[in-house]
Formats: C-alpha cells, sequence, structure tokens
C-alpha cells in the first residue's frame, strides 16, 4: 500500500538553542518508511539533540517535523507516535521484565489475555522466552537491552528511536546484538533512527547514515556512499582511515602535493580552491605495482614499519617528494606475499585518480 | 543569520504537562498561602503603629468662676508652648493612653476650674474613665473627671515600633543575649559533637552502634525538656546543686547546657557524615611521607571535615537562636529573642512589638541559612567525587580515649533523660521521694490533660501522612516537570524557604494572617488543621530535600520512557517510583512525626482548647510551676517517639526484605 | 464576603451534623476560664434555660482579650462570660460592651459591678493576691515569716523571693497596680525597687510562684491565694501570708458584646450569671465570689483575705497599664546580665 520510499519522518530548518550556544543548525532531512538511519557524529555534535526533538523531550527553538504526513513539530510526547530505548535502558527496576514490556499496553483497550499474549510473542521475538519473571536487575546487560526494545515496541508504534542502545554493553554483546537489532528491525519494517558515536555501528546497521558535526548535518547517504565518497574532510576522517595529505591546485583536478603533481577524479572538487587543500586516499586504496611506473599518479616509496592487523598489513610509505606528508597504506596479505614486501623495501604504488579525493582543509 | 534567531517555538501542552504545571502550582499556591502571606502579614504589622495625635483635640481651660475666657487650642499646641516640658515621644501601642492633664503642669484635681474638650473629627477618641467618646461637640468637665481623661492613639504606618524597639534596652538587649548564647553553644557543640564523630568514625572503639543511637536521642524529646532535668540536677532543690557553686543554674549556663543537649544530635549527624566522606588515599600519603599524627589531623582531617564543621556550626547556631522552648524553662531573667516574641504576643498582647521581635529574629537565621545553603552545596560537589572509605587501624591507647569521651557523652545524655523520668515518678520532690504515678494524671493539671497527649499523636500521624503525601509528590513534579523554568525555581525558592523561618515567627505571622476574620481561611484558626498545615510548612525543607535526593537517583528518562508509551505520570509515579521511593518516604515520614511531637515554637500561638498539644502541655504546665507533670509528659513524648523510630525500622527493614530481589541489584546497578 | 459565606457553610453543616432537632438560640460565648469547668457551667445553666445553647471559645485572658480586639469591626461574639474584668475594661473604652443592669444585680458586691449605669460588665468571682511561704525551706534559711509587703523588702530574704512578671501574668499586674494604689505613684515604684534586690526571679505564669514555693524551689513566692491554698491541701509546707497593708486583686467578669444579634438570648443568660446558682457554681473554682455571703470557706484559704482586699481601681488599672509595664519593663526586666 505505501510506497516504500516515501518519505515518513520530514525535518524542515530545525534550530535548537540553549542559551547562546546553537545545537542544531538548520537541519532538513527526511527519513523514509521502514528505513534504519543512523545520527553519526563526535560526542556534542548534536545527533541526540535531534533525536530528542524528534521525541518531543527537547523541543526544537525554531523548525518543523511532519510524521506520516501529520505536523508534530509541537506535540507533547504522549501525543507522538514513537518507541523509545534509551542508552541507560530506563527499565523500571521494581517490575519483572513482563511488566515492564507490559506497561505501555496496560489500560490501553487490551484485556489481561491479549496483554500476555504480546507480551510472551515479544519475549519470544527477543529470544527471552523464560525470562519474563526476572526482575531487571536479574537481568544481563544484553537481555536488559531486548527487554527495553521489547518494550519500546510492545505498542506497535510507527517510529522506533534508539538513543546509543549498544553503548553500555561490552563488545563482543555488542557485535551480537547489532545484528539481532537489525534483523528485528527488518522483520517488524518499523521506521528507525538510531544515535550512534560508533562508526562501525553505524555502518554495519544503517540504510542511510546522517553524519553530523557541530550542530550541522556533513552529509546523508548509504554506508557505502559515506564511506566511498565522503564530502567533507570532517566525514573523511570520522569514518574509517584516511590519508591527508596537504595540497595546493591551479587547476580543477590538479592536486599540487610536495614536489608531485597528482591528478584526483575522485568525488566533489572543492569550488574555487587553491591553497589550503587535502589530498585524501583510503590506506586500502593505495595499490602496490610490481613494476617500477612513472604513470599517473604513480609514486616510489620506500616501507617504512609494518604493522600486522590480521587480514591486512598497515604499512607506512615515506617518499621524499611528498614533503612532509606520510602515507599509510593497507596491504592484503596475498599482496604483502606475492610482492614480497617488507620494511626497508623499495616500492612504487598507485593511488588511483578516481579514489583520490581532494577537500578545503 | 539573524533569520535563524526567531522567536522560540512553545510546545503544545499534553494532558500531563497541564496536570503536572496545575498541581505544581496548586503546592505553591499552598506555599504562598502558608509560608508567604503569613510572612508578609507579619511584616507589615510591624510597621502598623499607633501614636498619639494632638493636633486632632482642642481643648479649653475656664477661669475659677468657670468663664470661658481663654482661646480654644488644639492640644499640639499646648504641648509645644511647654517646650522641653511637654510631650516628646507620642509612639505608643494600640492600648496606649495619654493623660491630657500632663499638658497642664498647674493642674490640680481640687481646683475649680474647669475643662472641656473635643476632636476636630470622629476620628479623635478620647476617654472619661472608661468611657469611649469621639465628639466634635465640646464635652465639659470638672477638673476631678478631666484628671480620668485619656486620649486614644491613631493607627498608621512607619518604623515607630522600630525606633521604640531599639530604643528599649530591655527588649534590644536581647539581641546580644540571643547572639551571646547561640555563638557558646554553637562553639561547645561543635567541639563535642565533633570529637563525637571523630571517635566514631576514627577509631576501632567499641559499642559504635550503642553510641549512635544515644546520641541521637535527644531529637526524640522536646528542646525545653533538659531545662527541666536541669532544674531537678542544679536547681535551689537540685540534686547536684553544690557543683553549681553559688551560681544559679536558671540563665545563661541552663541554657547553653541544654541547648548543647538537643543540638548535639544535629552536629553529630552533620560532622559524621562530613568525616565519612574524607578520602584514605589522602591519609595513605601522608602517611607515606611520614607526617605525624597531629599535622595528618591539622592538614587532613580538618580541611575534609571544614565544610561539615561550617555547616554544622550554621545548623546549632540556627537551633539555638531561634529555639524558645529551653530559655522559657530555664532562662530565669535571661531575655532572648524568641521568648521575647511569646512575652510580647501573650503576655501583653502587643502584636506590632512581636512582629518586630520576629523580624529582628528572622535576620540572624536568614543569614545562616544563606551561610548553611552555600556550604551544602561545596560539600555535595566534594561527595560526588569519588573517593575510598579511610579504614581507620586499631590503636588501644586511643581507642580506650574514644571510649571514655563517648561513655561521658552518653552519662550527660542519658543521665539528663533518666533524671526526668526519676522526677516524674517521685510523688513530690523533694519532700516525699517515694515513688507513685500521681504526676501522670494530667488531667488534674494545666494544659489540657491527657487529651493533649493524644491530641500530639494524632497530629504527628496527619503531618507524617499528608506531609510526606504532599512534599513528596511536590518534590516529584518539581523534579519531574519538562520545561516551566520559572515556576519550577520559584517552587524551589518556596520549599527552602521554611528551614529559615523560626517556628515562633512562623507560629505569629499564622494568627496575623488566619486569625483575621476577613480571611476566608479564618475558618481553619484553632483547629487540628491548622496545627497540621503549619508543622508541614514548618519542617518543609528537610522533607523536600530528602525526596529531591532520593529522586534524582532514579533514571532520568523513565517519565520519557512511560510518555512515550502514552502512560499518565501519576501512573508511573504509582507504579514506579513511589514503590523505588519508599524508604526514602518513610525516612520523611518519621522526620515529620517525630518533629510534630516535640515542637512547640510555632505552634504555642495556634493550639485551641480543643487541639492542646503533648509538647505544649510541657510548656504549660512547667510554666503553672507543675513541673514533675511536665517532666513526665516530655518522657511520654520521648518513648512515643523511640516508639515510633523501632516502627520505623522494622518497617524499613521489612520493605528492604520484601523488595531485596529488584532492590539489591539496582545498588548494585547505580554504583 | 467569601468569609461569611465559608462560615456559614460551615454553620449549615454544624447544623446537619448535630443531633439536636429543638429550635435553639446559640449564643457564642468567649471566655478564659479553665476548660474542665466550662461544661460544669453550660450544664448548670442549662438546667434553667435549655433552649439556648452556649458555644464555648475559650482560650487564656491574654489570647481572648486580643481576638476579640481584632474582631472589633467585626464582632463574632455574644457573650463573654469569665475575663479579667481588666481586659473588659480595655473592650468598655472600645465601645465593644452592651450596657445592661442584669435582673438582680443589686444583690451582688458593689465592688463587683461597673460603676456606670447601666453597667458595661458584672463581675463573677475574684481571685486574690497572696504570699505563700515554705516553712521547711524558710527555717533551713533561718528566715522569719513576713507580715507585710514591706516586711519583704528585708535584706534576709534577698534572692529568696519569686513573683511573676507583670508583663506577661495578670497575677503580676495585679500586685503591681496594687502597690502603686496603696503606697502612691512613687512610693509603689521605691517599694519595686527595694523589693527587686530581694527577687530571685521573675515568673511567667502567677501560680508558679505558689508552686515552686511548694517544692521548695524558693521558700517566697508571690501568688494568689487560692493556688496557695491548693497546695497545701495536696501536702505542701506552706504557709499562706496575707500582708497586712492589703491585697491586689482581680476578677471575672461578664459582658455582652455591643452588636450581637440575640440580644434577648445573652440578657438571659447574663441575668442568669449573677443568680445565686451561678455564684454557688463560681464557688467550686474561687474562693471569692459576687454575691456576698455565698462563698463558703476553702479549706486552707487565710480568714482575713476578704477584708484585706483593697478597693481597686479597676479604671487607673486599665487606663495606666501601658505606661505601668513600660516602666517596669525597664526598671526591672532582664535583671540578671544588668550586674
Amino acid at each position: 500500500m505505501t510506497d516504500p520510499a516515501a518519505s515518513y519522518l520530514r525535518i524542515e530548518g530545525l534550530n535548537k538553542f540553549f542559551g547562546q550556544f546553537q545545537a542544531l543548525k538548520d537541519i532538513q532531512l527526511e527519513v523514509h518508511e521502514g528505513e534504519l538511519v543512523c545520527f553519526l557524529g563526535p560526542s556534542g555534535c548534536g545527533k541526540t539533540t535531534l533525536l530528542r526533538a524528534i521525541a518531543g523531550l527537547d523541543l526544537q527553538t525554531s523548525g518543523r517535523i511532519e510524521q506520516a504526513g501529520t505536523d508534530i513539530s509541537t506535540l507533547p510526547v504522549s501525543e507522538r507516535d514513537f518507541g523509545i530505548v534509551f542508552q541507560s535502558y530506563a527499565l523500571f527496576p521494581n517490575l519483572t521484565a513482563e511488566r515492564n514490556i507490559a506497561f505501555g499496553l496496560e489500560n490501553s483497550g487490551h484485556n489481561r489475555r491479549e496483554i500476555k499474549a504480546r507480551v510472551s510473542e515479544l519475549l519470544e521475538l527477543i529470544g527471552l522466552p523464560d525470562q519474563g519473571e526476572k526482575f531487571p536487575s536479574q537481568l544481563s546487560g544484553g537481555q536488559q537491552q531486548r527487554i527495553a526494545l521489547a518494550r519500546a515496541i510492545a505498542t506497535s508504534p510507527g517510529l522506533l528511536l534508539l538513543d546509543e542502545p549498544l553503548s553500555a554493553l561490552d563488545a563482543r554483546v555488542r557485535v551480537l546484538l547489532r545484528r539481532e537489532l537489525k534483523e528485528l528491525q527488518r522483520k517488524l519494517g518499523v521506521t528507525t533512527v538510531m544515535v550512534t558515536h560508533d562508526q562501525e555501528e553505524a555502518l554495519v546497521l544503517a540504510d542511510r547514515i546522517v553524519v553530523m558535526n557541530h550542530g550541522l548535518i556533513e552529509q546523508v547517504g548509504t554506508p557505502a556512499d559515506i564511506y566511498c565518497n565522503p564530502r567533507s574532510l570532517f566525514v573523511a576522517e570520522f569514518i574509517g582511515e584516511m590519508n591527508q595529505l596537504n595540497a595546493s591546485s591551479t587547476e580543477p583536478g590538479q592536486l599540487q602535493v610536495g614536489e608531485r603533481m597528482l591528478r584526483s577524479e575522485g568525488g566533489h572538487w572543492p569550488a574555487d580552491a587553491a591553497n589550503d587543500l587535502v589530498a585524501a586516499i583510503r590506506p586500502e586504496d593505495i595499490l602496490p605495482q610490481a613494476n617500477n611506473s612513472d604513470a599517473l599518479n604513480h609514486l616510489d616509496v620506500t616501507i617504512g614499519d609494518m604493522a600486522f592487523m590480521g587480514s591486512f598489513w598497515r604499512s607506512q610509505l615515506h617518499d621524499a617528494s611528498l614533503g612532509d606528508n606520510q602515507l599509510i597504506a593497507d596491504f592484503s596479505i596475498n599482496a604483502v606475499r606475492r610482492l614480497s614486501l617488507q620494511s626497508g623495501n623499495r616500492l612504487t604504488v598507485e593511488l588511483p585518480a578516481d579514489r583520490l579525493l581532494a577537500f578545503r582543509r | 543569520m539573524s533569520a535563524t534567531r526567531q522567536k522560540p517555538l512553545q510546545a503544545r501542552l499534553g494532558r500531563d504537562d497541564l496536570i503536572m504545571r496545575g498541581y505544581m502550582l496548586m503546592l505553591a499556591l499552598y506555599l504562598v498561602i502558608t509560608l508567604a502571606l503569613p510572612l508578609y502579614t507579619m511584616l507589615s504589622k510591624s510597621f502598623s503603629t499607633y501614636q498619639f495625635d494632638l493636633s486632632q483635640f482642642q481643648i479649653q481651660v475656664s477661669d475659677e468662676q468657670g468663664n470661658w475666657n481663654s482661646d480654644p487650642k488644639s492640644a499640639a499646641e499646648i504641648n509645644a508652648a511647654l517646650g522641653e516640658n511637654g510631650i516628646q515621644n507620642f509612639a505608643t501601642s494600640n492600648d496606649g493612653r495619654l493623660a491630657p492633664t500632663k499638658l497642664f503642669p498647674e493642674f490640680s484635681f481640687r481646683s475649680p476650674v474647669n475643662y472641656r474638650i473635643k476632636g476636630n473629627d470622629s476620628s479623635a477618641v478620647w476617654l472619661v474613665g472608661s468611657k469611649r467618646h469621639n465628639s466634635t461637640d465640646w464635652l465639659e468637665l470638672d477638673s476631678n473627671t478631666f484628671r480620668r481623661v485619656s486620649l486614644r492613639p491613631v493607627k498608621s504606618t512607619g518604623l515607630a515600633n522600630y525606633a521604640t524597639y531599639f530604643s528599649t534596652p530591655a527588649l534590644s538587649r536581647s539581641i546580644r543575649n540571643s547572639l551571646f548564647i547561640s555563638i557558646i553553644s554553637t562553639l561547645i557543640t561543635v567541639t563535642l559533637a565533633f570529637a563525637f564523630a571523630y571517635a566514631l568514625n576514627r577509631s576501632q572503639m567499641r559499642f559504635k552502634g550503642f553510641f549512635r543511637l544515644v546520641a541521637m536521642a535527644p531529637i526524640l524529646v522536646p528542646s525545653l525538656l533538659p531545662g527541666i532535668a536541669l532544674v531537678y540536677l542544679f536547681g535551689n532543690q537540685g540534686m547536684l546543686k553544690a557543683f553549681m557553686m553559688g551560681e544559679s543554674i536558671y540563665g545563661p549556663i541552663g541554657i547553653v547546657i541544654g541547648s548543647v543537649f538537643f543540638t548535639f544530635p544535629h552536629a553529630v549527624m552533620i560532622i559524621t557524615t562530613a568525616l565519612a566522606i574524607s578520602d584514605a588515599r589522602l591519609y595513605e600519603a601522608a602517611h607515606s611521607m611520614r607526617a605525624g599524627r597531629w599535622k595528618i589531623f591539622r592538614t587532613v582531617t580538618l580541611p575534609g571535615a571544614r565544610y561539615g564543621l561550617i555547616s554544622a556550626a550554621f545548623v546549632v547556631f540556627n537551633l539555638v537562636i531561634t529555639d524558645f522552648g529551653l530559655p522559657k524553662v530555664i532562662g530565669g531573667q535571661y531575655n532572648m529573642l524568641a521568648v521575647d516574641i511569646y512575652k510580647q504576643v501573650i503576655g501583653q498582647q502587643n502584636f506590632e512589638m512581636g512582629a518586630v521581635v520576629s523580624v529582628v529574629l528572622l535576620i540572624p537565621a536568614l543569614l545562616a541559612f544563606v551561610v548553611d545553603r552555600y556550604v551544602q552545596r561545596r560539600q555535595v560537589a566534594m561527595l560526588s567525587s569519588r573517593s575510598v572509605p579511610w579504614q581507620p587501624p586499631r590503636r588501644r591507647g586511643f581507642d580506650a580515649l574514644c571510649l571514655g569521651y563517648c561513655l561521658l557523652i552518653t552519662i550527660f545524655i542519658v543521665g539528663l533523660l533518666g533524671v526526668c523520668q526519676y522526677a516524674a515518678l517521685v510523688k513530690f520532690w523533694p519532700y516525699d521521694l517515694s515513688f507513685s504515678l500521681k504526676n501522670y494524671a494530667f488531667d488534674l493539671m494545666d494544659g489540657g490533660g491527657w487529651n493533649s497527649y493524644y491530641n500530639s499523636v494524632q497530629l504527628a500521624l496527619y503531618t507524617a501522612l499528608i506531609g510526606t503525601a504532599i512534599i513528596f509528590s511536590g518534590a516529584y513534579i518539581v523534579e519531574k516537570t519538562s520545561g516551566f523554568h520559572k515556576g519550577r525555581s520559584l517552587f524551589q525558592l518556596l520549599a527552602l524557604l521554611p528551614m529559615a523561618i523560626p517556628g515562633m515567627v512562623l507560629g505569629l505571622a499564622y494568627i496575623f494572617f488566619f486569625n483575621n476574620p476577613n480571611n476566608p481561611l479564618n475558618f481553619l484558626y484553632g483547629t487540628m488543621g491548622i496545627l497540621v498545615i503549619c508543622t508541614v510548612t514548618h519542617f518543609y525543607t528537610v522533607s523536600h530535600l530528602t525526596a529531591l535526593t532520593a529522586l534524582k537517583q532514579i533514571d532520568p528518562e523513565f517519565e520519557s520512557v512511560a510518555a512515550s508509551l502514552k502512560k499518565p505520570f501519576y501512573k508511573l509515579f504509582a507504579r514506579v517510583t513511589v514503590p523505588i521511593c519508599l524508604p526514602a518516604g518513610l525516612d520523611i515520614s518519621i522526620y515529620l512525626f517525630v518533629n510534630a511531637m516535640t515542637t512547640v515554637s510555632a505552634l504555642v500561638f495556634l493550639y485551641s482548647p480543643d487541639t492542646t498539644l503533648a509538647s505544649v502541655a510541657v510548656l504549660n504546665m512547667d510554666d503553672a510551676g507543675d513541673i514533675a507533670p511536665a517532666a513526665a509528659m516530655g518522657m511520654m513524648i520521648f518513648y512515643t517517639n523511640a516508639g515510633a523510630r523501632i516502627i520505623h525500622l522494622l518497617l524499613s527493614k521489612g520493605i528492604l526484605k520484601r523488595t531485596q530481589a529488584w532492590r539489591a541489584g539496582h545498588a548494585a546497578m547505580s554504583s | 464576603m467569601l468569609g461569611k459565606t465559608v462560615a456559614s457553610i460551615g454553620t449549615i453543616a454544624g447544623l446537619l451534623l448535630s443531633n439536636s432537632v429543638l429550635a435553639q438560640t446559640e449564643l457564642t460565648v468567649y471566655t478564659a476560664v479553665e476548660a474542665e469547668d466550662l461544661k460544669r457551667y453550660a450544664e448548670t445553666f442549662n438546667q434553667d434555660h435549655p433552649d439556648i445553647k452556649v458555644n464555648w471559645v475559650r482560650d487564656s485572658t491574654g489570647i481572648v482579650t486580643a481576638k476579640l480586639l481584632a474582631e472589633k469591626d467585626n464582632p463574632q461574639a455574644d457573650v463573654i462570660w469569665g475575663l479579667a474584668a481588666t481586659s473588659l475594661l480595655l473592650l468598655k473604652s472600645e465601645d465593644m460592651l452592651e450596657a445592661y443592669s442584669p435582673k438582680g444585680v443589686e444583690l451582688l458586691d458593689s465592688k463587683f459591678v461597673d460603676n456606670d449605669d447601666p453597667p458595661a460588665w458584672v463581675g463573677m468571682d475574684a481571685w486574690v493576691a497572696a504570699v505563700c511561704y515554705n516553712t521547711v525551706e524558710a527555717e533551713k534559711a533561718g528566715l522569719t515569716p513576713p507580715a507585710s509587703w514591706k516586711d519583704l523588702t528585708d535584706a534576709q530574704y534577698k534572692g529568696h523571693v519569686i513573683m511573676p512578671n507583670p508583663n506577661s501574668s495578670g497575677t503580676g499586674f495585679l500586685d503591681v497596680s496594687s502597690w502603686l494604689q496603696m503606697f502612691g505613684e512613687e512610693g509603689g515604684w521605691e517599694y519595686m525597687d527595694a523589693l527587686h534586690n530581694n527577687i530571685a526571679r521573675y515568673t511567667h505564669s502567677g501560680s508558679k510562684p505558689c508552686k515552686l514555693a511548694a517544692a521548695g524551689e524558693i521558700p517566697i513566692g508571690i501568688s494568689f491565694a487560692f493556688r496557695g491554698a491548693k497546695s497545701k491541701a495536696a501536702g505542701a509546707p506552706l504557709e499562706i501570708i496575707v500582708p497586712e497593708e492589703g491585697v491586689g486583686w482581680d476578677m471575672e467578669a461578664t459582658a455582652i458584646v455591643a452588636g450581637t444579634a440575640n440580644l434577648e438570648a445573652a440578657q438571659t443568660l447574663v441575668d442568669w450569671s449573677v443568680t445565686k446558682t451561678a455564684n454557688e457554681m463560681y464557688n467550686t473554682g474561687y474562693a471569692v465570689v459576687a454575691m456576698p455571703g455565698v462563698a463558703k470557706p476553702v479549706e486552707h484559704f487565710p480568714e482575713n483575705l476578704l477584708e484585706k482586699m483593697i478597693d481597686n481601681d479597676f479604671e487607673f488599672a486599665a487606663n495606666n497599664r501601658k505606661r505601668i509595664l513600660a516602666e517596669w519593663q525597664n526598671r526591672y526586666d532582664g535583671k540578671s546580665e544588668a550586674k
């Protein structure tokens, strides 16, 4: 019935001031029906503020929020349609897991049997069918998180808001729950907004990522898009590893790095750029070449320290012609073996023009 | 850029917001009515003055034949003509009377001259004997009758009452007395309490639990009870009279000893908290630097406890300077501010002067309050920084010293209570020392009899129940309402204010406000209701802060979750918040109960024949000279409070046990 | 307006709750009589007049007086029954009393009736000053019993006398006012200066000095006679001394509040308050009552007390009260630290 690409949540011109401090600056965003969107950014970037504005917990100073075609900009929390999971889970400690999940169902037109059935169904769904009698304090962190999730979706809200839901868990549980969360969200098809500062989490989970910094949206896009085509230096360095070389330019597509002229065809060329540019390339995009070559964007380098990272070697590369700039490259185990790379060797590498990005510093 | 800075959006208020704001406004209104308005009425009363206006009156004197030859003159003119010999001071009180014969130095009641008097308008009032006149026609009187004329004052506003106060040494001397007693008592109490708390915290002596219990006992009795004990110990028939070496216990000595007794627990509590939070790592560091014991005490212990000490000092100071019962019982001729209020109001019905003294008493109390709040905030900051509790080492000599000291304090506290109990049981001190229960036949004494005891228990129960409900829900609302900052800070201010208001001042303010026939709430006057309201208001602040502390430990997102689940806040409040905070709620209840049983100062103005109270009965029986029954009633209060505390303890334990399943883990999680 | 509405709602509620269905006149009576006596007063009165219901408003003398003064422009009381005469004089000077000559008033001792005609108030009973003397403690201290007020200024009594503070005690004030009347203005203050040297301390209440004497806390307490008689009856080693110069006294009195809506019922009550029955009733609490010959002797009550009661000038006391108290306060209050 509904168009899966239809905009479910629409945010227009949102600003939020705390006194003189502006926490959100002219936010424009659309979230599609059934989509999982992550707000990603360093602490203080405004991502939680934006989530709380959507929930109505902290009213924006100006701007408009529409959910399912209705203007909810100034609606009180209880008249909006969402479920929420906080970082602390905010489970009621004196109620059992069951009663926590049932909290929103009671006195809302359901009889006891229906509520019981729904609670069992939810416990089943989150994989804790026999933990309903326990108090939150008797459950592990991961279990508590799932109970909180079940409570949030118990009333089948149109929107699910997750505020750093996994950050209080230890690393292994986090990875496990990440997958479960994704599956659950798919299964329910509920439009979900999640706040996180963990880029890996965002990349794995999100249909689309909203990268924020200093109250501004830096970029919105699919994880691959964000990773491969960062729109700004901030996005580039916040997500994944990125080599940054000081550069200048006299004509679009041409980057002067140290004594070398490099061709850049990736991303968006910064308008009327001259000095103060950054040439950026991800370590895994630097390709080792078997033969010496003077071809475009080929560099002769000396291999510095090499650190074994499991599936690849992180290698420092030195080239006097690049000036002060240093390169880091991730070489796959295969490449290292094939080319017998080792510290101190000379090597030719290619910085593929379509992977070399230019940003204003 | 400038376009982004428009008028901020206003949230549409949901049902919860409306209910919460409405409830907060209701409670704020409650505090305004029970606190702000009465205080305002009292303040304005202190500026309501009475003075003689001589220009209102015309007086004419005849010659010896009764002919009215001379011109009629206004009394003011006649007075002016007298120059220095005339009347200079026109300030008086509501029942002031001025004899106009003072205007005629040659006056003799045997003189054949006649006098006549009239007013300029009907506001000029004079008496002939007790008969009131306000006519603008001449009233003719012979000399002998003119002698019986008194002029009455007119009402106005101004600072005259204050001028009178500060120019009457008998009144203004009380300021010095009150400050003197409060400072001395504070120094002694804080020193003794510090040593006691130090022994409890920094030694490995035995019986610590017992000493803690004993130190809290004085809280369970009215502040005037130690006064009664001191009479039996050091009065003219006292058991230990020789110790006084001819000095009288009635006066500063008695007040100071009694004050130390009743403020001791408060100081111990505060200082113990301060000592308990000092950081073991500092001690370890000091030891590793081979610092001597005295040096550690000076450089680590004292600075660590300094906010506690300052806070304790101000709390004790405030308690002593505002206390009324003790100086009333043992103060003799040594006047103090709180007693002056009582004397002015009950003794002389000079309400205006009572209000003036109240305002004077309010100043040091307010100052102490402000400093205490400031210091408390600093201490809280220290508390929140994570420190490691210090485990004192076992030191034989030091531990023995501590034990000895705590025993001495125990003897002091238990001794005073024991003397009261003994006196209550003796038939007729000092002539018949056989035991009897005749002093418990309260119905034969002034003060309201056994009824006053039952009334007190009733008051304490109502105060505990209603007070806890009002105060806890109020704290919840102010803590959890979103937005509405102005309303919330106003409410906070109102909730903190009662701590700064001495009980006497509050009680007097209540008379002015509620005893006004034009006040629609006048019907409360003289009922149990007004006693409950007054007591709840009087002890609002500490309970409010206790509730806030408990509420702040709850996850702040509960309300958000409930709202997102479309549950009204009161469902959450009832099902989650209240059960979690039950221990704090019990603490508030017992605090209110005990204080309602022991408080005298505010209620002494407000009780009626149907609502006499045990604590006031102690005062009144002592006042009437029935000292042994007063002691007996005081001990009844003690046993009742002790019983209430035991019930409180059992209840708390029971609740903790029943809810252990979730509480234990909850505590572990939040730590 | 609102106050009246609330009050009348209260009254209606009260009417609905009371199980009495008789059509009664209700009188609001302000009083300072001891609570335990009030029930008896109402019962005795209702035996003769069952159709009038008395609603008591009771408090201490000071509070009742203050309450009445506060309600000056909007009186709530119909009758005042049992308030100190000095207080009634204050009210009279505010024009708050309805002059009325009760039936049978001529049978009362004229001392007990306001000297205006018709009188604004009539007295019921009197309490009389006296000295309570603890024989045991006096002997220990080597004192001889005083016979007069002047004796009390003797150096041997230094620190052995307690009296009530006139600023808080009606008994204290009647002592001071009687000394000023007996010894004259100057002589009175001179006397008090001398007495002050012997006073150990001043108490807040009037009965306390006698109780303290009874308990041996002090040998000599200036108080009132009936209190002394009670303590003596309770077994205290007391002698009640009536100083030979004469003793001050005050009375409890009755008056109608001007502007009452129930004038007829109020008059009925005041008529009854001067009857022999009423006077007999007063006698259980007071040794001296308004109707001569009614009072039965009280055990341990000094016999010559009635003769020694001074011809008290209540008008003087009322009109000079403020001035006397201020003077007293300046001279003697807070004595201990003024060393």
